[in-house]
């Protein structure tokens, strides 16, 4: 990296000017707020490159000495104080790298229509990502706190853009109820780290403290990090949320802003509270694999686009979460060579995420575009009239999906190596019971491949549903120049791990104080434990399968020259075929609601046969909104209407609360 | 190094010859059993061969994806006979990928046909899709958990170095290795569209999995897929005989003489194989569509259980 | 070798809980009775201990033809071939089974790690076969699939005591199995009176009974 030794160059540096221009940017679009060709053209191409810069510093900086500054902002007394590690810039990098597509995309995206002006939706957008590399900077309690909670106002602005459907205002407030009482619980793990010492991390750090309250602070932390990442039973505005805000704002949230929860979970267990015991590996890993059964699961009954996309965010944090999980147990065991590529994984897996759900989240951005529809139930066909997206999308679903060679099957392949070894864990049940964590996990991966045949065969194969699809067209320059980039991540993620690793490790390197070392030597083959264990060589694996179908291609060409003609549809000869007769997503679903039938609820309106006009109709419900949302919410209102006894409405009574809130704590204190 | 390239390429070359005759071996084997006349042994060559030579119809909306499926499963087919060991185990390729990577690559397979069932619109495509991505979720992880057992028997889950390790030891069975086998059999019944569970021979609309799949192919498509399938059938018997029975497997230094020994084993082998095979399919009974998930979860927990039985065991 | 009796007991179990007939069920029980017969002889060869193989003997001689051949006619004189039942879907029972199988092996490893016999990683197992059948019992609503149920944990009662001490002395054997004959001819009376009260061995109708 010849950039990273220039005289005067500090990553950190870099990073908080680069945040800088990014808000300057937002600002500047405020100040054309109706200005659209300004936003479109200037602002958010200017906010790419930015990206693109943040990229290429995380890069460069993860090989750099950590660097870590106090800054003149904050309170008086107390200023910011910032620190770039190696897990700061590998994540500084998703966020650039995920950020360059999507504003590239964002781009030609964003146009006039109601709801908020676009140059509102600029800046709200570019402090959304300067508030996100000021989660990843932060160095200490308040700089972090300060920096998470404009992560979250930013994004529940962005989310209710178009704020005058009521579906998208109660979809906007539960995003911002869970999100801070998650921030609650992060705060409280932040009190529980502190403990009268100063709120810089530094000093956490060096603090060390008895089980019970490390554990008291990692699970707080976990909490506060599970509602931002949607864990079980956090989940709930996830699905809601992501169909409201915009795609490019989607694909923001997914791809990157989930990702701040598994950074600050690796930073708060590794790092923050240090020396994590095995039983929090075990029970983030539980969180983490039913978080991931249950998102699958109900990713693959939805009706609506972007719905099942952000179900499956929620399978793959739990995957994330796994992966964490797994880092943790190691840990605690003292396994850490195992713990580092659990952790490699996880990581892996964070950047993978960023870049097929984004380019996912993108393109049903487009497909809404181009017909207006996010309903399966009124797609199909796009292949034909937007061969880009299509293309594009295609690469994502399989990436998705965890097919070899592309990325998302590296990571799944690290998670599963590590599965392997959880026998040898020195605790009797927990040798037998992790294990099958690896098949929860095998079904979880071979479900989001049935996912994602629906989505991509309902949305972009088979026959058009409606008329007016014929009228799609493809989307513009803009917007295939930034799924090109994030389709390019995902192959290339995919086909060159060994050098991701490489710039990888130096995290393991600096929390858990081990990396692969020398079984990254060769460029082409992986093989993370040794090479008779298991090897895998995605280069050559992508030219042998190339190889083969080019030469059978080209064998049939020379060989046979038997020609090639159009006709109508075969469908065993019966002539009628229309669109109606495919399947709909609902029908797509039903094997998955037949068999994990107790895990949904289920009202479904099945006509009688003498109805004149029937009707069918199904509505799945997550079980968990109605037996703990609502019971939940339930008592909130109850212990409201008790405090509410309190108020009188007459001064004088308050006078006396305060009165006696005085007298009692003058006892406490005497 | 020569010898490692001759028994890829070796082995290349019999998966690809092999793997019709194995089906059609299974096919006249079907026949005895039923009492039927039995059709040549060389039927699925004559069968290709008339498809090559025949001009395609594609449907009028298939997209470039269907005309590239066929060519991308049957590549999946080929690498995927590359990896595992059928005759020896030098393999060079088997280190690019390992027995995880396998079934990813059978998942790659599945995947690229059902999105092209899919493509065309039919009730009958989108059908079979449906019904093949129910079967593959749940095959997927039975076959990962067979061969993960076999694996933390051998400690690696290279395929080549699997069979080996198996090989180098005396004539002992596992008793986990019995529970995998058995998962084994029945992932396999369900992988290749086997009776239980799909019927390779029927065009009845309702009850056809795989071949809904594949109807609107013609001609050469048409052929690469049956020959897919073919390979497909092969590449199961080949792992089960890697994991299972791997005697008479040349091992990683073996010169070519011991290679042109195993040949002739893994004849008999497949003969026995493809008996059995007819056999079970002419005494089972097809399940009802929704039956095949309890078939499957059954194979999932025998291959579970028998990882639990190595850990307990430890053999 | 005594391991992979250990699993083939511990597959019939599972094949049990996930079979639906009951004639299936008499098969696989025979099965086990030979798989146990077998095993008691593998000890008995190993250790040379005599009343091993007349044990062994006297396994094989109850369990692989009196009891099978009573419970069949059994079966036929109830007309009850054909019926199938479970009380849960098969899947989640062999979920749970697999879960109790885990429990089973846990809570053995660390006796046997204690233990010093040959056979001492057997115990997981028939602890496993002794719980399995337990399940069965519970799942199963039909009378005689519990009898056989009742069987089936006898035989993993038996598998421990020969695998894990190489046998009860000779007296309780012999005590045991005449225990289980007598209690198969009496719960064989037993059903034909529940099928004369209610017409049908589903044992739900025993509910009836209580008092309201």
């Amino acid at each position: 990296m010849p950039w990273s030794t220039w005289p005067g160059y500090s990553p950190i540096d870099a990073t908080l000017v680069l945040a800088g221009v990014w808000l300057l940017l937002g600002v500047a679009g405020l100040t054309a707020a109706r200005n659209t060709a300004f936003v479109a053209r200037i602002v958010f191409p200017l906010g790419a490159l930015v990206g693109l810069m943040m990229l290429g510093n995380a890069i460069a900086g993860i090989v750099a000495p950590v660097g870590a500054r106090e800054l003149l902002l904050g309170l008086p007394d107390m200023p910011f104080h910032v620190r770039q590690d190696a897990l700061s810039c590998v994540f500084l990098a998703l966020l650039g790298g995920g950020s360059f597509g999507i504003s590239l995309f964002a781009s030609g995206y964003f146009r006039e229509g109601p709801g908020a002006a676009p140059g509102l939706l600029g800046f709200q957008y570019h402090v959304f990502l300067a508030s996100m590399a000021g989660v990843l900077i932060a160095d200490d309690a308040y700089a972090f706190m300060v920096a998470w909670e404009v992560m979250a106002l930013s994004s529940y602005f962005l989310v209710v853009t178009q704020h005058k459907v009521p579906a998208i205002q109660r979809a906007g407030f539960l995003y911002l109820l869970i999100a801070h009482v998650g921030a609650l619980g992060i705060l409280l793990s932040f009190g529980v780290l502190q403990q009268g010492s100063s709120l810089t991390f530094e000093a956490m750090r060096a603090t060390s403290r008895p089980a019970v309250w490390a554990s008291i602070a990692y699970f707080l932390a976990l909490f506060g990090c599970g509602a931002k990442a949607g864990l079980l039973p956090l989940h709930a505005w996830l699905p809601e949320a992501h169909p409201a805000a915009p795609s490019p704002v989607s694909a923001l949230m997914s791809g990157v802003m989930l990702k701040m929860a598994v950074y600050a979970t690796l930073r708060f267990s590794l790092d923050l509270i240090g020396g994590p015991l095995w039983w929090w590996g075990l029970a983030t890993l539980v969180l983490g694999l039913g978080t991931a059964l249950f998102g699958v699961v109900f990713a693959a009954v939805q009706t609506d686009m972007k719905r099942l996309l952000a179900w499956s965010s929620i399978e793959n944090l739990g995957i994330a979460f796994t992966g964490v999980g797994l880092t943790l147990l190691f840990r605690g065991f003292g396994l850490d060579a195992l713990a580092a590529i659990a952790l490699l994984a996880t990581l892996y897996h964070c950047l993978n995420h960023a870049c097929f759900k984004s380019l996912l989240f993108l393109a049903t951005g487009s497909v809404l575009h181009a017909t207006g529809e996010r309903n399966f139930g009124k797609l199909g066909g796009l292949i034909h009239h937007m061969p880009w997206v299509a293309g594009l999308a295609l690469v994502g679903t399989l990436a998705i999906a965890g097919l070899p060679p592309l990325n998302g099957f590296v990571a799944e392949w690290l998670l599963l190596q590590v599965f392997l070894f959880t026998a040898s864990v020195p605790q009797p049940f927990i040798d037998m019971l992790v294990p099958l964590g690896a098949a929860l996990l095998a079904l979880v991966a071979a479900l989001s491949a049935y996912v994602m045949v629906k989505f991509y065969g309902v949305v972009f194969l088979g026959l058009p549903r409606e008329a007016d699809l014929e009228q799609a067209r493809d989307a513009g320059v803009p917007e295939r120049l930034g799924l090109g980039w994030l389709a390019l991540a995902c192959v290339l993620l995919g086909v060159l791990p060994v050098p991701v690793l490489r710039y990888l490790q130096v995290v393991s390197a600096q929390l858990l104080g081990t990396t692969l070392g020398g079984r990254l030597d060769s460029w082409w083959l992986l093989s993370p434990i040794s090479a008779e264990r298991a090897s895998y060589g995605p280069v050559f694996f992508l030219v042998g399968l190339v190889l083969v179908v080019v030469i059978t291609a080209a064998v049939m060409r020379r060989l046979y020259r038997a020609g090639e003609r159009r006709a109508a549809a075969w469908d065993c000869g019966f002539g009628r075929l229309d669109a109606r007769m495919q399947d709909t997503a609902e029908g797509f679903g039903q094997p998955i609601r037949r068999m994990f039938g107790p895990l949904f609820e289920i009202h479904r309106t099945v006509p009688s046969p003498t109805d004149r006009a029937p009707v069918y109709a199904v509505r799945i419900e997550d079980p968990l909104w109605n037996r703990l949302y609502r019971p939940l919410g339930r008592l909130v209102l109850w212990l409201a209407d008790l405090v509410s006894t309190l108020q009188r409405g007459r001064v004088s009574s308050y006078l006396l609360y305060s009165f006696l809130t005085l007298i009692a704590l003058l006892i406490l204190v005497l | 190094m020569i010898v490692a390239f001759t028994n890829q390429l070796l082995e290349l070359a019999v998966a690809l010859l092999a793997a019709p005759l194995l089906l059609g071996w299974v096919n006249q084997c079907r026949a005895w059993l039923q009492n039927r006349r039995a059709p040549s042994l060389w039927l699925p060559y004559r069968n290709y061969r008339k498809l090559f030579h025949k001009d395609a119809v594609l449907a009028a909306n298939a997209s470039p994806l269907f005309r590239a499926a066929p060519y991308v499963v049957f590549g999946s087919m080929v690498v995927a006979a590359a990896i595992i060991p059928s005759l020896g185990s030098a393999l060079p390729f088997s280190r690019v990928a390992d027995a995880i990577a396998l079934v990813g690559l059978f998942a790659t397979a599945r995947m690229f046909m059902a999105l092209a069932a899919m493509d065309i619109g039919t009730a009958f495509g989108t059908l079979g899709a449906r019904r093949e991505m129910m079967i593959g979720f749940l095959a997927e992880p039975a076959l990962l958990m067979v061969i993960f057992t076999a694996s933390l028997i051998s400690s690696s889950t290279s395929l080549a170095a699997i069979s080996d390790t198996l090989v180098s030891r005396e004539l002992a069975i596992y008793p986990s290795l019995a529970f995998a086998a058995i998962a084994f059999l029945l992932v396999l019944l369900a992988e290749n569209a086997r009776i239980p569970v799909d019927n390779p021979a029927t065009h009845l609309e309702l009850t056809m999995i795989h071949e809904a799949m594949l109807l609107e192919y013609s001609a050469r498509h048409l052929a690469l897929m049956e020959w897919a399938a073919a390979l497909k059938l092969f590449n199961y018997a080949a792992i089960g005989f890697a994991l299972f029975i791997p005697w008479g497997i040349a091992g990683r230094d073996a010169g070519l003489v011991e290679l042109l020994y195993a040949a002739p084993l893994l004849a008999v082998k497949l003969l026995c194989a493809g008996a059995v095979l007819a056999l079970i399919e002419t005494l089972s009974a097809k399940l009802r569509i929704f039956r095949a998930p309890e078939f499957l979860a059954t194979a999932f927990l025998f291959a579970v259980l028998g990882m639990l039985v190595h850990l307990l065991l430890g053999s | 070798m005594i391991n992979l009796c250990a699993a083939v007991l511990l597959l019939l179990s599972f094949a049990m809980i996930s079979q639906r007939r009951t004639v299936a069920l008499v098969d696989l029980f025979t099965a086990q009775g030979v798989t146990l017969a077998v095993s008691t002889l593998v000890v008995a060869l190993g250790t040379g201990q005599r009343h091993m193989y007349y044990s062994a003997a006297l396994t094989f001689a109850l369990k692989v033809i009196v009891l099978p051949v009573i419970l069949r006619r059994l079966i036929r004189r109830l007309g009850v071939q054909w019926e199938a039942e479970s009380r849960l879907d098969v899947t989640v029972t062999m979920i749970i089974g697999l879960l109790v199988v885990i429990f089973a092996f846990g809570l053995a490893e660390p006796i046997s790690a204690l233990a010093t016999t040959v056979t001492r990683s057997t115990l997981g197992i028939a602890l496993a076969v002794v719980l399995l059948s337990f399940l069965m019992m519970i799942t199963r609503r039909k009378a005689v699939s519990q009898v056989i149920g009742f069987l089936a944990m006898e035989n993993g009662l038996f598998f421990a005591a020969a695998s894990a001490t190489y046998g009860m002395p000779m007296l309780i054997e012999f005590g045991i199995a005449l225990d289980v004959l007598v209690a198969v001819f009496v719960l064989g009376v037993f059903f034909f009176q529940i099928r004369e009260q209610f017409d049908s061995l589903d044992l739900q109708h025993l509910e009836s009974l209580k008092e309201k």
